[in-house]
């Protein structure tokens, strides 16, 4: 296949970055996305030029590392991570529009990629459960009714990618704040921090600069472990009941 | 900052507010609806008139009716900050956008559609709820009683070709409007359950066509058949 790729580059975080279009030949249909990345960056770098620089890791889907917005949408045209896709979701001759997350809390830093760290410091705000220390603890010492296992678990999917951040025309963090609510609300071990947690984790949301939720749903549609919208629900619910009932005033 | 402050501060509270004063408003309109439905009665608009009379007077109503006014406000000074916190969230926008593909017109453009039918509410508001409380309105006689005649000037209004679009067309715009307003209202209070959420949608999908049409309906009756 031939494509034509329209990048986005930016030198640094104070540059106003721009457009580049790059053609690119001999692209194999069996090839992911990031492949096709690499072989355009092998062409500039024996070309002497900068490669285009993303944000990648395990390339599996379950890191979380990989971005950016292709065509309009989070992660591309299929509802998984762009490591993820696959060259055959599109079409011979196709211009391919390759952005980078655009947040206010998620500035870019260089190319495509953007700084997440905002996601690392909501979860420092609460995102965690106090722990024992001492021995192992046998397994089923604490009993969980598999409903509730299973709702936690969908919720711990979440891999933090942001695509819900850049699908949601507010860039609202609430998608992955309330997966990560959610998951430790639902549990006993999540009990101790419950209220505190709430009322942390959506004050750090807020003080990034992520906007708030329309119910647009976007988030959802386009999230790659397919986060349900009930989490940010069960977030208000934790939320609302947490500011009139907890000790913190 | 005292928590209630910084609660109504957060986006979710401010999202509380929205949702509040939302399903007040439905409430509201649902009464709206229903009381109006006298003009459809035929007989020269003697209920319509005594009910407006009652609308007026009632002690009960009264409270109801500020209530209704604080909620507007509230509804519309809330949306502005937010929508202002959301703009500012994503100071740089895509050069493209697939939004179509993973939500409804609806929902990406509630602000839209709220500021149309606020500057339709305020011709609305001049139109009527003015002339009855400050208007020159003619007075009617019911068994010994005096109404104020608000039926002639709404019948005086929808003779006008111009005024019966500009109802229609504002109907369609709040049935949008309630389209996405009516079930994101209850996700916003937490409400989201296999259970009665289903329920909600439903009746959300009910309500956003049926009031609009039976509200658009008046005029158009009114049009023809006087």
């Amino acid at each position: 296949m031939q494509l034509t790729l329209k990048i986005w580059r930016q030198k640094n975080a104070s540059d106003k970055g721009g457009f580049a279009t790059y053609p690119v030949d001999h692209v194999s249909k069996d090839m992911s996305f990031l492949e096709m990345l690499d072989v355009l960056n092998e062409e500039l770098t024996e070309k002497g030029q900068d490669p285009v620089h993303f944000d990648h890791d395990c390339r599996e889907g379950i890191c979380g590392s990989c971005s950016l917005y292709i065509n309009g949408k989070p992660h591309g045209p299929l509802q998984t991570t762009t490591c993820q896709l696959h060259m055959r979701s599109f079409n011979d001759g196709e211009t391919v529009t390759i952005e980078p997350w655009r947040a206010k809390a998620f500035p870019v830093l260089k190319d495509l990629v953007v700084d997440r760290y905002a996601f690392d410091r909501i979860i420092q705000a609460g995102g965690y459960v106090s722990v024992g220390t001492g021995g192992v603890p046998d397994a089923n010492e604490i009993p969980i009714p598999k409903t509730i296992a299973d709702l936690a678990m969908d919720a711990a999917q979440c891999i933090g990618c942001g695509a819900c951040v850049a699908a949601c025309k507010n860039a609202s963090a609430m998608l992955f704040t309330s997966a990560k609510v959610s998951q430790l609300a639902l549990l006993p071990q999540g009990q101790v921090e419950r209220k505190t947690r709430a009322e942390k984790m959506v004050a750090q949301m807020d003080a990034e600069g992520f906007g708030a939720c329309t119910n647009t749903g976007a988030c959802e549609a386009e999230c790659p472990k397919g986060i349900s919208i009930t989490n940010i629900a069960r977030m208000n619910r934790e939320y609302f009941s947490a500011v009139v009932s907890s000790e913190n005033l | 900052m005292s928590w209630v402050t910084k609660t109504l501060k957060s986006t979710l509270g401010r999202k509380l507010i929205m949702a509040l004063t939302g399903l007040f408003l439905i409430l509201f309109l649902t009464g709206h609806v229903s009381g109006n439905l006298l003009l459809f009665k035929g007989d020269g608009g003697e209920a319509f008139n005594m009910y407006a009379k009652f609308m007026t007077t009632n002690p009960a109503v009264k409270l109801l009716s500020y209530l209704t006014y604080i909620s507007v406000i509230g509804h519309v000074i809330y949306s502005i900050t937010l929508n202002r916190l959301n703009k500012s969230a994503r100071p740089i926008g895509y050069a493209e956008s697939g939004a179509f593909t993973n939500s409804t017109w609806s929902s990406r453009n509630m602000g839209i559609l709220g500021t149309i039918i606020l500057v339709f509410l305020a011709g609305h508001l001049y139109s009527f709820w003015f002339q009855i409380h400050w208007g020159d309105v003619p007075i009617v006689t019911y068994a010994g009683e005096e109404y104020k005649d608000l039926y002639s000037v709404v019948k005086v209004a929808f003779q006008q070709e111009w005024m019966v679009a500009l109802y229609v067309v504002a109907m369609t715009f709040l049935g949008f409007h309630l389209s996405h307003g009516f079930a994101s209202a209850f996700q916003t209070l937490g409400l989201n359950h296999k259970k009665y959420s289903p329920a909600i949608k439903t009746l959300g999908s009910i309500y956003c066509v049926l009031v609009p049409v039976l509200f658009a309906s008046m005029p158009l009756y009114i049009y023809f058949t006087s």
